[in-house]
């Protein structure tokens, strides 16, 4: 027994962590999807070997599992990179190894088939279905659409044009496992904005002064930061006990993911609402960058199965009368 | 990442599981927290200690079998899981003892620890007065120094100590320097209550039952050796207990696990939907996540790292699951909840956790400061 990442664990997301630091700060979180900055961020994702990072050695990926794209996701999550991460590194790769379209190339992924995919213009696949881990996932060439207007302004929402059809996967298992990594990359960002979240305030009620002292030192803002911190805190450990239970392929697996998701869409709304309310007037303003992952995480929180859908799932397994006792 | 257990904890698992599933008393006992019920525990306490389970993880020559943190979190999982009695004895075992091994003299660990163990000698904490509660330092219960006797007369009034009136030992703080305020000046002491000048009185919680107790200090003398740690050091002493009842010892994770797979029995039996099954399961799924929290920590304490300040994350964590556990419990039962049972009864005692061991308003302010360094003032 030992819940903890391993060394090796550990080292790729250092390594992710000085990478979105150096390429992904604030300032690219806000530039154009078409930017120098978002496509250096992009190419430093590809050399680092990110979307073969759950794709076996032999068909050229790093044949690495769950446990280490949690802290990958993590760290992207911390940083707000404004790519299709999940899509790429999480839901993508099982699909396209068995549609034979492996490569470095960044997918959209739309599960419940609305039409749109995030970061529309930095994606060149995309992924249709798979939603709750049930149906067929379609593959197709990205051919451009048409902006849509979302809350998360480097969200660069696209209602995509169809275009051709490069493969059609049904078989269930690999659209379950899509799926379940899809949740799990989602959970995993929402701890890296949780903390990134908590970091700015934290930082930000020591410095600002009222009535003479720190806001920080107000029992009434400790109490708030304090019950945010909870909500991360606990909600860290069953990610990481879901990313481990799809890389050992636990019977009870899925439940785990949705375990996740829920605690981590959960923190994610009480950690940012804290967050805003904490710094005060300074937040509700897109001039500070506290709004750029609070939009980030509420999106996060609202896809791949919102809060309440996964509460849900777990309380149908749990109380379904086949269970035993 | 490994969350597999070796051979030797399955095996471990195993015989507790054995053991357990022949002896707890298959009738509830009578609630510990009054008198005969008490007395009912003991037999069961001393049971536990003739085989070798009532302190697993002390050293084998105290009465424990040496298991490791590990093998303690199994245990408890076996523990809660078999529908065992509760613990009458663990302000000694869990709260005393960790000092005991910090700061005890090796005359007062081979003394008290065996007895302790045995269910023979049962503490009492004596820390809250009726001037002092979440303010502890503002103790006011005096040590005199006697030089011709060669000890200590004690002073003063303690309060809302667990069991006090059925217990025959006392561990708690004193102030020994008048001069010094706040946490200086405080001296660790453990007192026997049939001192001549000890007086316990005790009183009914809110669930009834007389689980708490005042005791009342009236010139009370004790030797040099009830003295716990240096003399004016009690803060530090006693702070290291105060780790221990909010953190991993006091709290394990097998307690809320179990509870909550009975909460998930109850709904299944009561058909519940919707609002009411959505509860269930947020809190199933919170039982879990303090239980791999508490396996993070534990890796954290095996590769020596400190929990420190983090213990009040688990404290508040776990209080406010149990009372959330308790009253979807009293939800789904209706009316029949108010009837005098396990759900009731457990739900008046969930309603304590965010009192006892320090409130869960001290515990968020020592998270803000001491685990996000937010400025003190």
């Amino acid at each position: 027994m030992r819940f903890a990442p391993t060394a090796e664990q550990s080292d790729l997301r250092a390594v992710v962590r000085d990478l979105v630091r150096e390429l992904c700060p604030p300032a690219v979180v806000r530039a154009a999807p078409d930017s120098a900055e978002v496509a250096t961020l992009r190419a430093g994702l590809i050399e680092l070997g990110a979307p073969g990072l759950l794709v076996p050695e032999a068909a050229g990926g790093l044949g690495l599992d769950e446990n280490y794209l949690v802290g990958m996701m993590i760290e992207t999550g911390w940083a707000a990179v404004p790519l299709p991460v999940v899509d790429t590194f999480a839901f993508a790769p099982g699909v396209l190894a068995v549609a034979d379209l492996t490569g470095d190339r960044f997918c959209g992924a739309d599960p419940d088939a609305r039409g749109t995919v995030h970061y529309g213009h930095n994606v060149d696949l995309v992924l249709t279905g798979g939603f709750a881990g049930t149906g067929t996932i379609q593959v197709t060439a990205a051919s451009g659409g048409a902006s849509v207007a979302a809350v998360d302004p480097a969200a660069d929402l696209l209602r995509v044009t169809a275009g051709p059809v490069l493969a059609t996967v049904d078989d269930p298992e690999v659209v379950a496992t899509a799926w379940l990594r899809g949740v799990l990359g989602a959970a995993a960002q929402l701890i890296g904005l949780c903390r990134r979240m908590l970091d700015l305030t934290v930082a930000y009620v020591a410095a600002r002064k009222q009535f003479g002292v720190p806001i920080g030192s107000f029992q009434a803002v400790k109490h708030h930061l304090a019950t945010a911190l909870l909500a991360l805190e606990f909600a860290e450990p069953a990610v990481a006990r879901a990313g481990y239970a799809l890389a050992a392929g636990e019977p009870d697996r899925a439940r785990a993911v949705s375990t996740a998701k829920a605690l981590a869409s959960d923190a994610a709304a009480t950690v940012a609402r804290a967050a805003i309310q904490c710094h005060g007037a300074i937040a509700y303003t897109t001039e500070y960058d506290l709004h750029l992952y609070a939009k980030r995480a509420w999106a996060l929180a609202a896809e791949w199965g919102s809060a309440g859908w996964h509460r849900a799932a777990v309380a149908r397994e749990l109380l379904s009368t086949e269970r035993e006792s | 990442m490994d969350l597999t257990w070796s051979d030797t904890e399955q095996d471990f698992r195993a015989e507790a599981r054995a053991w357990l599933t022949e002896h707890v008393p298959a009738e509830p006992l009578p609630s510990g927290d009054t008198r005969a019920g008490f007395a009912a525990h003991l037999g069961w306490e001393r049971e536990l200690f003739a085989a070798g389970w009532s302190v697993v993880s002390w050293p084998v020559t105290y009465g424990g079998r040496g298991a490791s943190l590990w093998e303690w979190l199994i245990f408890e999982e076996e523990y809660y899981r078999a529908g065992a009695p509760q613990r009458v004895t663990q302000n000694g075992i869990f709260l005393l003892a960790p000092t005991l091994f910090d700061f005890g003299t090796d005359e007062q660990r081979d003394t008290l620890l065996p007895r302790m163990a045995a269910a023979e000698d049962l503490w009492c904490q004596g820390w809250s007065e009726p001037g002092a509660g979440s303010d502890l330092a503002g103790i006011r219960s005096r040590a005199v120094r006697d030089d011709a006797a060669g000890g200590w007369r004690l002073t003063g009034q303690k309060t809302w100590t667990t069991r006090g009136a059925f217990c025959t030992h006392l561990f708690g703080l004193f102030r020994t320097d008048p001069d010094a305020e706040r946490h200086h000046g405080l001296t660790y002491f453990l007192v026997p209550l049939d001192t001549e000048g000890v007086t316990v009185r005790g009183f009914e919680r809110l669930d009834g039952d007389e689980g708490f107790a005042e005791v009342f200090f009236e010139n009370a003398f004790v030797p040099d050796n009830a003295v716990l740690g240096g003399v004016h050091e009690g803060w530090k002493v006693a702070m290291a207990t105060t780790g221990s009842e909010r953190g991993l010892t006091l709290r394990s994770p097998g307690r809320f696990l179990q509870a909550a797979d009975r909460l998930v029995e109850l709904a299944r039996r009561k058909g519940a939907t919707g609002g009411l099954a959505d509860r269930v399961a947020d809190v199933w799924m919170r039982a879990q996540a303090y239980q791999l929290f508490t396996l993070a920590q534990v890796t954290d304490i095996v590769d020596g790292r400190s929990v420190g300040a983090r213990s009040s994350l688990n404290k508040v964590y776990w209080s406010e699951l149990d009372i959330d556990l308790h009253e979807t419990a009293l939800e789904l039962l209706g009316p029949a909840g108010q009837e005098d049972g396990p759900w009731s009864r457990g739900f008046l005692f969930s309603l304590a956790g965010p009192i006892y061991a320090g409130t869960n308003e001290i515990q968020r302010n020592i998270i803000a400061e001491r685990v996000l360094g937010l400025p003190r003032r």
